[in-house]
């Protein structure tokens, strides 16, 4: 399954993209998608270690099984307020 | 009431739309632009959001803090797009029947707000460098770590 994963702030700026289409296998959870993207995009790897992940608007665990349907983002350390 | 804006926020306006008669405390925080950040001069900064996802998670914190207080009325709003220093970026304005409950309420509101909504901001120098601020770790990743359970 392809998901379009949305980034924000500087993973944006290091991607050099607003969203990155990864290829996960059925069945792939949020920490597959994090292996996936920091292989996709080196430059990212070191900000996306210290990021959460979205699903479908809420913080999702390494654990979480992905769907096709599911909305991912990269969410870097906030600083909002 | 939550909100995301890209206009000035009405502070005035926010503070009175929570006073409640059954109230006899009302809170208000103002987070403003500062100039300087250690020793880096600030001339503006830039606030985006993940828009969805941050309405959600300050609607989250409304819910849980009428669930933990007695609250009259909350309000709720962080401006995004370009502020210069001086500039409200964020306003939680409340009223609870007593002053301890109105800042205890505040202050978590105020501290949960910081830690978990997806809104971030890039301070720009002035020779036109601009740096996203992204503390050491994300909150949300903390709490999976293994020596957090």
């Amino acid at each position: 399954m392809t998901l379009t994963v949305i980034l924000f702030a500087a993973a944006r700026e290091l991607a050099g993209a607003d969203s990155i289409a990864v290829e996960l296998s059925p069945g792939a959870t949020a920490a597959d998608l994090r292996a996936e993207l920091a292989q996709r995009v080196p430059a990212l790897a070191g900000l996306l270690a210290r990021s959460a992940l979205a699903v479908n608007h809420d913080f999702a665990d390494d654990v979480l099984v992905l769907r096709p349907s599911d909305e991912v983002a990269v969410i870097p350390p906030v600083s909002g307020g | 009431m939550i909100r995301l804006t890209r206009e000035a926020i009405d502070y005035h306006a926010l503070t009175e739309s929570v006073r409640d008669p059954h109230c006899g405390a009302v809170v208000l925080f103002l987070g403003t632009v500062r100039d300087l950040t250690g020793e880096q001069v600030t001339v503006f900064l830039d606030y985006e959001a993940y828009a969805p996802m941050a309405e959600k998670k300050l609607a989250e914190i409304e819910a849980e803090v009428r669930r933990r207080w007695t609250v009259g009325e909350i309000a709720l709003i962080h401006r995004l797009g370009r502020l210069a220093v001086g500039d409200v970026s964020v306003a939680v304005a409340l009223s609870c029947p007593h002053r301890g409950g109105a800042f205890d309420a505040c202050r978590f509101a105020v501290d949960t707000l910081k830690e978990l909504v997806p809104i971030w901001k890039k301070e720009n120098a002035p020779d036109g460098s601009g740096e996203w601020v992204h503390q050491c770790v994300s909150a949300s990743r903390e709490h999976q770590r293994p020596e957090k359970t």
